[in-house]
């Protein structure tokens, strides 16, 4: 996982230089040939075939594209930029507004980087500041083996396990102690945002950590020794010595962690509630853009209801695309040009 | 300071350890002969199993890794053998950019690209969108692998006069191939479990199918379904299904490995 999310820095395969080629090539000349020329045509045609795989691979990004514009079409005709201010979502007349599902895939991410983003720092933290190197590795290897688990069995364990627990305790806790801000009112059903929120930020936790934990292996070892040298104990020098210099390589991670949350749907279409209503209080039910295409795109009837419901698929993939390519940037600011993180 | 870096890391460890806890405990008593070898019981009748999705998911697995691995392979060479260049960096960028588009919208290009046009649900739709989650892990693992084997290997067997088509794939690939097969591995194990972008390709089947242009059962898909049901027998039979796709996915996961470890110890490596 942390694999891919993290460019690595690229280098350049050095090619052999012309002018050696050209000498070379002209010694060969003047010796007998071993066996006949060789043939440069399954050369030519391995080298395109293998440039084909390469265009296909942009040319699946165009499809996708090409796709949701079309197949939304119907529906940004019929309802323009309205379809993002409007909240009535009612297949019976045909009228579609996305705000609800909009708002619920907003506010059900932000609740996950709200509980997500503390725990992934102190794990990272502990991991590469202060843990024995023994446990080390299987800390890193328990908390990928959490990327690993299908959301589906994510969803499942939320229904059985997360949601009554939020239900018995969780939630009537809160609702006395900070039912005051309105956040946290009315009936605990155990489902809705708030389960939304947990389930998410059990999910990118993995994530985030895993690209923090790299990030700041990256900050060189002499920032910390100077710090430590001006007699900062060790959390100032984890603070002001190791965070700071990773700060945007940390937002990066938190950003690919927003990302995925944005996107997510098996996990959240089981525990979120779905009723397309824009509610307050954390513990109603709310929708999100990937869980109204999970329950309804195979029951949309009408051409326009299905028109309205790849629209928000094309809202859904344009959020993540910049969200990524943000967090992209951040992190290559960081990592880029140290390749020699072990020499450090 | 050190105790708040100590409890963070407990309060992400628990939910990992309940979860699995949860799958075992309530998967193992679920799981018997009948569940592994029956179709599902209408509902109110007991037992009755997920034979069909479990054959079901291997077969739209299959179709994906067979669409998806030779792609993706066959970008990660262009990456890190052609594409040393402005063109590499557009497709690096765009691969990049693909694995984060969701599932979920991947599935809504597979249903237009398919569905659309076969006017109905198959296992090859559901192929075709795992097989384009999967192309993207593909070809930048497989680049970063081929980026590994040193260029004095290559220019070895250029001197030897071997074309560059054979030296990429009987040198380069070769001496990669434990990696470039852990890279397809894990797109494997990441599409393995999606239930997202099947659930209107694929759609589910509650009988046995064997045709590839037919709706399809799937392990992912049938663990959705019982999970929102209202029926403890159905959620007893979702925990066992979580089980059996963690294990299938581990289980693969891990033979490849140790076939892959073998073969290049055998290779002298």
């Amino acid at each position: 996982m942390s694999n891919q999310a993290l460019p690595r820095p690229r280098f350049n395969a050095p090619e052999p230089e012309q002018e050696q080629k050209a000498a070379l090539k002209v010694e060969i000349t003047t010796a007998p040939p071993l066996r006949g020329k060789v043939s440069e045509i399954p050369d030519a045609v391995f080298g395109w075939a293998m440039r084909l795989c390469g265009v296909a691979v942009v040319a699946l990004l165009g499809l996708i594209v090409y796709q949701l514009a079309v197949g939304s079409q119907l529906s940004w005709h019929a309802f323009g930029w309205k379809f993002f201010g409007q909240s009535d979502w009612n297949p019976v007349e045909d009228q579609y507004g996305a705000l609800p599902f909009i708002y619920g895939t907003i506010v059900s991410s932000l609740l996950a980087l709200v509980i997500a983003v503390p725990l992934s720092l102190g794990v990272a933290v502990f991991v590469t500041e202060m843990c024995p190197v023994a446990l080390r590795g299987a800390l890193s290897f328990t908390t990928e083996l959490l990327a690993a688990i299908p959301s589906v069995v994510y969803g499942l364990w939320a229904i059985f396990v997360l949601v009554p627990i939020l239900r018995q305790y969780v939630q009537p806790f809160l609702a006395t102690t900070l039912g005051w801000t309105g956040l946290f009112s009315g009936p605990p059903y155990g489902i809705g945002m708030l389960a939304a929120g947990v389930i998410l930020a059990i999910m990118i936790i993995p994530i985030i950590s895993s690209i923090t934990r790299e990030v700041l292996t990256v900050v060189p070892q002499h920032q910390r020794e100077a710090v430590l040298a001006l007699g900062a104990t060790r959390w100032e020098m984890i603070r002001m010595g190791v965070l700071r210099n990773a700060r945007a390589g940390i937002v990066g991670a938190i950003i690919l962690g927003l990302g995925r949350a944005l996107g997510e749907t098996m996990a959240v279409t089981m525990v979120i509630g779905n009723r397309p209503e824009i509610a307050k209080s954390l513990f109603a039910p709310g929708y999100t853009m990937a869980s109204v295409l999970a329950n309804e795109f195979t029951e949309a009837t009408g051409d326009l209801y299905l028109s309205a419901l790849i629209e928000i698929g094309l809202v859904l993939f344009f959020v993540t695309i910049v969200v990524n390519a943000l967090a992209r940037l951040m992190v290559w600011s960081v990592t880029r040009g140290q390749p020699a993180r072990n020499i450090a | 300071m050190t105790g708040v870096a100590v409890l963070t890391v407990a309060l992400v460890l628990l939910p990992l350890f309940a979860i699995f806890a949860y799958l075992v405990y309530k998967g193992i008593g679920s799981i018997n002969f009948a569940f592994l070898t029956q179709t599902p019981k209408p509902v109110g009748e007991p037992g009755g199993g997920m034979a069909n999705a479990i054959v079901g998911s291997m077969v739209i697995l299959s179709i994906a890794s067979l669409l998806g691995v030779p792609l993706g392979i066959g970008a990660g060479i262009f990456l890190s053998e052609y594409g040393r260049n402005r063109y590499g960096d557009i497709v690096r960028f765009v691969s990049d950019v693909l694995n984060g588009v969701p599932s979920i919208v991947i599935g809504i290009v597979a249903y237009g690209l398919v569905v659309m046009r076969q006017k109905h649900f198959s296992a090859l739709a559901g192929g075709v969108a795992l097989a384009i989650m999967m192309i993207p892990t593909i070809a930048r693992t497989t680049e970063q692998m081929l980026l590994l084997v040193p260029q004095a290997i290559r220019e070895a067997a250029y001197g030897l006069g071997v074309s560059r088509w054979r030296t990429t794939l009987s040198i380069t690939l070769r001496t990669a191939t434990s990696g470039v097969i852990t890279g397809v591995m894990l797109a494997f194990a990441r599409v393995a479990g999606e239930t997202a972008p099947l659930l209107f390709t694929a759609f589910g089947n509650q009988f046995w199918n064997w045709r590839m242009d037919q709706p399809t059962a799937a392990l992912s898909l049938q663990i959705f379904t019982y999970a929102i049901s209202p029926f403890d027998e159905w959620h007893r039979q979702a925990w066992a299904g979580a089980l059996v796709l963690i294990v299938l996915i581990v289980g693969a996961v891990a033979a490849v490995r140790i076939v892959v470890r073998h073969g290049t110890l055998a290779a002298g490596a």
